[in-house]
């Protein structure tokens, strides 16, 4: 098979449309007779509700209809959980507790939906929601996670004894026993905070049931139709048939986008139904810092044991994590965090008791990296921390103790996010180092360049962070594959795209099996109609389970072409060959059959067909890895601090990835550099302010620093490994979140290094100019 | 009763009258009244530039305007520069740059980015940053967006 289509810089099918303002997005739907929504959000983070009073807004002209959850009667219930803990996991405590489409007892963090007003245009509906008044009894309230678990705390949901929503415990080896054989322990508290997605897209619903047809469309911004579609057929008493969810064009998703239900999500459709009308509800950006999900905060406490050359002989790591009001998400945050402890290194004793704290803050769901940020910022800094005790250089002590070649697949023993065991299915984790310690020319910077930096007064450091990240998990997804009579190709799957280009490398995968151009594909994603089974778009798997469900369903086609043309052309099946969106016979190519020809063919009106046959040219396969793919990097950075402003300037950037085999390089560089952007962010710039009344102290694009070009580095040098996956045909590994995951632990890296004369030590992540002017001045 | 506002005001070169309420923002009249959804709204606080149009000729965000602050003026938006037969260079230089992935904030710095090239036919990398400066994107790190100015102005000189 010639390798045409897969790894090459394609551009991308998507793109006319994108370009050109095309694109259907869900505020671009427009039904005639559709109405709009505005939601009263409470803007207490814990409060009872003693009364409602909606009559006013009731007999605003122009407004149809306000619901509370009174209105809802016995179809007001809370969501079901999205995910629920593993199974596999032994001796674990989950107190569940789901948010509701609107709340009925009391208010658990701020902004959540208390009220919805339908009306003939969104200015009307905001109007009305000026004119509702309720009477609310403030409560105190418990935002800081430290002291959430103390017992005069108020309590979030009291119906429990305390805020604790979950504990686990997780271990390998025996971390004791390693601590007493060691001759070096060493012990850090690191505290990190919350970031937000902030998508360019804030979310939004429309829902539109017909009444006589007994049919309900829901355009959504959702990462998961499918997982919509069905939780919304159970909740409304529908087939899942008689409900189709389509995500268009996604403006960014990220993470948050992935939930089951927002409030919004069930209720839009549910208020559709009662009044046989479309509705439109669009989230502003003021909402979406509130109601959409965020995450990162955590406090670990962490001891490393180590010999006195630097081997890591144990990890051990007890952790609190903050999950909100609410924790639909289960336990997939600190699984991610706690597979992530031990980055890519061999370490054989691993211990850790994980807390997860309800608090009267916004949900936390997973946002890119979904937990994976916390466990490289805590192994990487214990490894800076341990170099320095020990006196080792920074980069071999990491040499010393990276997981060996051979040692795959590693069994991390411990149970990850996907409920299996953490295997490690293959990496080679030093030359992927190696390279961004040449790329970056670290020697030459340490020996002449850094030295003579200092010498002028300039405060110039050097990081380099290796990292894995988990991705391709389970449980599965599944593509149709069809030849159609025009000769182009179509593709379905239950997946959903914002962003990632799969319209592309889905079709070259497509392309690498048939022949056929790759403008020549048309993949559709987003839209139950088109295909049934699936699970969402989320950590980092398209590449791999869809990839390998698409190559599965291709190389199916591939073979029924084969086999009906082979018979067309009177020419055994080996002489043919697919190419141009022909079958041509190899020695004689002017004797060729059209692929569309061949479709017509395959699919008779008359005649009979041999038993066994299926009509057409088409396939459908699914793909479930056993487990996922591990993909592996090294970010390598210069900085500049000046120690005025404490402004930082990045001088260079390298991103060595390794995500197994590429599909299109264009599109994975794309998603590196966003992911680096994302983690700058995260690093320097962003950070959630809430204050003691759980209030967001910087809800606006103009108080939350999301990067510019301007806080980006000149360029992002990419360097590539390719290690390919044994677990699948493609040998892919997904790369949408690595960007993002080691840059807080480089950061951290780099300013202490440039700022040595300070003797900083960085405990804690994000920063920011103010935080380390903080920092600074105390030393 | 709300006293209407009788619009007129020339669109991607169509004169368009209507009957709007004051408080209409522009954003809103031109995606929803005019059916022009290329434009798209990140933020309605004027930061992320997602709604970025053409008014008489220099790039404001609509987000931050009223559709009745338009009446007697030329507005473009991404749909007056190009179409999917018929792209604009700086559309044809995104595309090969991979200068797009969500393409939510394309629109808004496709119009910021016309009138520089138009003024700037040969921008150095400072300026090309500066320009682009006024305009969130969360998917791409800007480098690719980068990458796709320098292309077009390439095109737009030849």
């Amino acid at each position: 098979m010639t390798k045409q289509f897969i790894g090459k810089r394609i551009k991308r099918n998507e793109d006319p449309r994108l370009l050109t303002g095309q694109a259907l997005f869900v505020d671009d739907v427009e039904i005639p007779g559709m109405l709009h929504a505005a939601f009263l959000r409470c803007d207490y983070a814990h409060a009872r509700i003693l009364s409602i009073d909606v009559s006013a807004a009731r007999e605003r002209p122009g407004v149809v209809a306000v619901f509370t959850a009174e209105d809802m009667g016995k179809d007001w219930e809370p969501g079901p959980p999205l995910v629920s803990p593993p199974p596999t996991l032994q001796g674990v405590t989950f107190h569940s507790r789901r948010q509701a489409p609107l709340v009925k007892d009391k208010v658990r963090h701020a902004g959540e939906t208390v009220a919805v007003v339908i009306a003939e245009s969104r200015y009307i509906a905001e109007d009305a929601v000026e004119d509702i008044s309720v009477e609310y009894d403030p409560l105190p309230v418990i935002v800081d996670l430290g002291k959430a678990l103390e017992p005069d705390s108020p309590l979030v949901h009291d119906d429990l004894d305390s805020n604790l929503a979950a504990h686990l415990y997780q271990q390998k080896g025996n971390y004791e026993a390693a601590k007493a054989q060691a001759d070096v322990v060493i012990k850090k508290r690191f505290y990190l905070d919350r970031g937000a997605a902030v998508a360019m897209e804030n979310r939004g619903i429309v829902a539109h049931w017909d009444e006589k047809s007994k049919q309900l469309i829901i355009w959504d911004t959702t990462q998961a139709p499918i997982a919509i579609r069905n939780g919304t057929a159970v909740r409304l008493g529908l087939s899942e048939n008689q409900v189709r969810v389509i995500a268009p064009y996604i403006g960014g998703g990220f993470g948050p986008k992935m939930m089951m239900f927002y409030p919004e999500e069930i209720l839009i459709p549910w208020v559709s139904m009662k009044l046989c009308r479309p509705v439109k509800w669009i989230e502003d950006r003021r909402e979406n810092f509130y109601a959409t999900t965020s995450e990162r905060e955590q406090l670990h406490d962490v001891e490393m044991a180590l010999t006195k050359e630097g081997r890591i002989m144990g990890l051990k790591d007890d952790f609190l994590h903050d999950t909100g009001a609410f924790d639909p998400y289960g336990l997939t945050l600190p699984l991610n965090t706690q597979c992530h402890l031990m980055g890519g290194y061999d370490i054989e004793n691993f211990s850790s008791n994980c807390t997860a704290i309800f608090t009267n803050k916004p949900i936390v769901t997973p946002v890119r990296g979904a937990g994976r940020q916390q466990g490289i910022y805590v192994i990487e800094r214990m490894v800076d921390f341990a170099a320095k005790e020990l006196a080792i250089d920074p980069l071999e002590i990491r040499k010393k103790n990276f997981i060996p070649p051979d040692a795959f697949p590693y069994n991390n023993v411990i149970v990850d996010q996907a409920f299996a065991p953490l295997i490690l299915d293959s990496g080679n984790y030093l030359p992927v180092y190696e390279k961004a310690v040449e790329m970056i020319g670290y020697e030459q910077f340490v020996k002449e360049e850094q030295p003579r930096l200092r010498a002028e007064g300039k405060h110039v450091g050097i990081a380099i962070t290796p990292f894995i990240e988990t991705t391709g998990v389970g449980p599965y997804e599944g593509a149709r594959v069809q030849i159609e009579t025009s000769g182009k190709v179509y593709v379905s799957s239950g997946y959903s795209t914002q962003g990632q280009g799969h319209f592309t490398s889905f079709a070259q995968i497509v392309s690498e099996q048939l022949g056929v151009a790759v403008s020549d594909v048309r993949i559709v994603t987003g839209d139950t109609a088109e295909f049934h089974w699936g699970t969402g778009t989320f950590a980092s798997r398209g590449a791999v389970v869809v990839g390998n469900a698409v190559h599965a369903a291709a190389s199916a086609v591939r073979q029924k072409v084969l086999k009906l043309a082979s018979k067309v052309l009177a020419t055994p099946e080996d002489a043919l060959e697919l190419e141009d969106g022909k079958v041509r016979i190899a020695d004689i190519p002017h004797t060729s059959i059209s692929l569309g020809e061949l479709a017509a063919l395959a699919n008779p009106l008359r005649g009979a067909v041999e038993p066994g046959t299926e009509p057409g040219l088409e396939a459908t396969d699914y793909f479930g890895p056993q487990y996922g793919a591990t993909a592996f990097g090294t970010h390598a950075m210069i900085i500049e601090v000046d120690t005025e402003t404490m402004m930082i300037e990045i001088k260079r950037y390298i991103a060595v990835e390794d995500c197994g085999r590429v599909l299109n390089p264009l599109i994975v560089d794309g998603q590196i550099h966003g992911g680096v952007s994302m983690g700058i962010g995260n690093a320097y710039y962003e950070k959630l302010h809430f204050d003691e009344n759980g209030q967001i102290l910087n809800a606006s694009l103009a108080d939350y620093l999301i990067v510019t070009a301007y806080e980006m580095p000149p360029r992002i040098e990419i360097g590539h490994g390719e290690t390919l996956s044994p677990l699948s045909k493609l040998g892919t590994k997904g790369v949408g979140e690595a960007g993002a995951i080691p840059v807080p632990a480089l950061f951290a890296q780099a300013l202490e290094n440039a700022l040595l004369d300070y003797d900083l030590e960085i405990l804690e992540t994000p920063l920011s100019p103010n935080r380390l002017f903080e920092l600074l001045y105390k030393s | 009763m709300i006293n209407l506002f009788h619009l007129s005001v020339t669109v991607n070169g169509t004169l368009y009258e209507q009957e709007v309420e004051p408080r209409l923002l522009l954003s809103d009249f031109l995606r929803h009244d005019l059916g022009l959804s290329g434009t798209h709204v990140g933020c309605e606080h004027g930061v992320c530039g997602a709604c970025t149009i053409l008014f008489d000729n220099e790039p404001a965000r609509s987000c931050l305007m009223f559709a009745v602050q338009a009446h007697g003026h030329k507005v473009i938006t991404v749909e007056g520069l190009g179409t999917i037969d018929r792209l604009h260079p700086l559309q044809e230089a995104f595309w090969e740059a991979h200068g797009l992935q969500c393409g939510f904030c394309t629109p808004g710095f496709l119009t910021t980015l016309v009138p520089f090239l138009e003024k700037n036919p040969d921008p150095s990398e400072e300026e090309i940053r500066e320009a682009i400066s006024g305009n969130l994107c969360r998917c791409t790190g800007y480098q690719h967006i980068m990458d796709a100015v320098k292309l077009a102005a390439e095109k737009m000189r030849d």
